[in-house]
């Protein structure tokens, strides 16, 4: 299953279905990272919303997308994770550090133009 | 580890005892493991079951959730193997849901440190077999080097 990822202005959006294997969560990795560069995209949101289980292996992956989006003058913001996954992942011991979050689309998005304006607004002369 | 599976079982689907209709909650239910895609599999039958039982939406995520580190843990390590999930009864009536996880691959040389916490739980490649013990209720390791892994959970409805 490919996940499609969309192109929102300055931004990259790719939601997660339910049940995703491991193969197709790589593949949205490597594209979001190489869409980055095509889109010249300065954030890069995550919606899992319909995810139902986070294990060690998505954890782990989604936190690669992060780090691999900011390597390229991205961030990532996970957004939408259910109040059940949330406690899974703290009962397994697991971290998303250096991981932004936020609760839905809209504080992702709005996460994401903060962060841009603070960018400009330290510009010199910007 | 990929390179090694012929291409014909990596491309294979899965196997479970009953692969329609309506899952009796008394009948074990087996699922063969091959590929990532059985990990899937596995746990979306573990949280049906674990509905059918009454389980909450929580604990139905921790038992999904459990399933997918030890079903991880089998197409990791072992390659192949296979997961049973059964209803269960305990004492004074109540229900619960066990999980066994079994594998004839490599084994764990030494248990005691696959265990501990910290020990490679990082979200890396690792067996995080504490956690899937944090996530249930009753947690058993059975591993002989060169002969295989048997993991049991069980996880009881409040």
């Amino acid at each position: 299953m490919v996940v499609p990822i969309l192109k929102q202005g300055p931004y990259l959006i790719a939601t997660i279905p339910t049940a995703l294997a491991d193969a197709d969560l790589q593949s949205l990795r490597d594209g979001l990272v190489a869409q980055v560069g095509r889109c010249r995209s300065r954030g890069v949101i995550v919606d899992i919303t319909a995810l139902d289980v986070m294990d060690s292996f998505a954890v782990r992956t989604v936190r690669d997308i992060a780090h691999m989006t900011r390597l390229r003058g991205a961030e990532t913001v996970i957004v939408g994770m259910q109040p059940e996954v949330a406690l899974s992942v703290v009962q397994l011991g697991l971290t998303l550090e250096g991981v932004h979050a936020a609760l839905d689309l809209e504080e992702g998005l709005a996460f994401l133009d903060e962060k841009a304006n603070a960018v400009r607004g330290g510009r010199p002369g910007g | 580890m990929g390179e090694r599976q012929p291409a014909a079982e990596s491309a294979g689907g899965f196997a479970v005892s009953r692969r329609s209709g309506r899952v009796s909650p008394n009948e074990a239910q087996e699922i063969a493991v091959r590929a990532d895609a059985d990990i899937v599999v596995a746990r979306q039958r573990g949280r049906e079951l674990a509905a059918s039982l009454g389980f909450g939406p929580t604990d139905q995520t921790l038992i999904a959730t459990a399933i997918s580190e030890l079903t991880r843990n089998i197409v990791l390590y072992a390659q192949r193997g296979r997961i049973v999930l059964k209803a269960i009864v305990g004492q004074g009536g109540k229900r619960g849901i066990m999980v066994v996880a079994r594998d004839d691959g490599p084994g764990i040389p030494n248990v005691e440190q696959a265990l501990q916490s910290g020990f490679s739980t990082s979200g890396g490649l690792g067996l995080g077999l504490p956690g899937v013990r944090r996530l249930t209720d009753e947690f058993h390791i059975a591993s002989e080097v060169g002969h295989g892994t048997t993991v049991t959970v069980k996880k009881w409805n409040r």
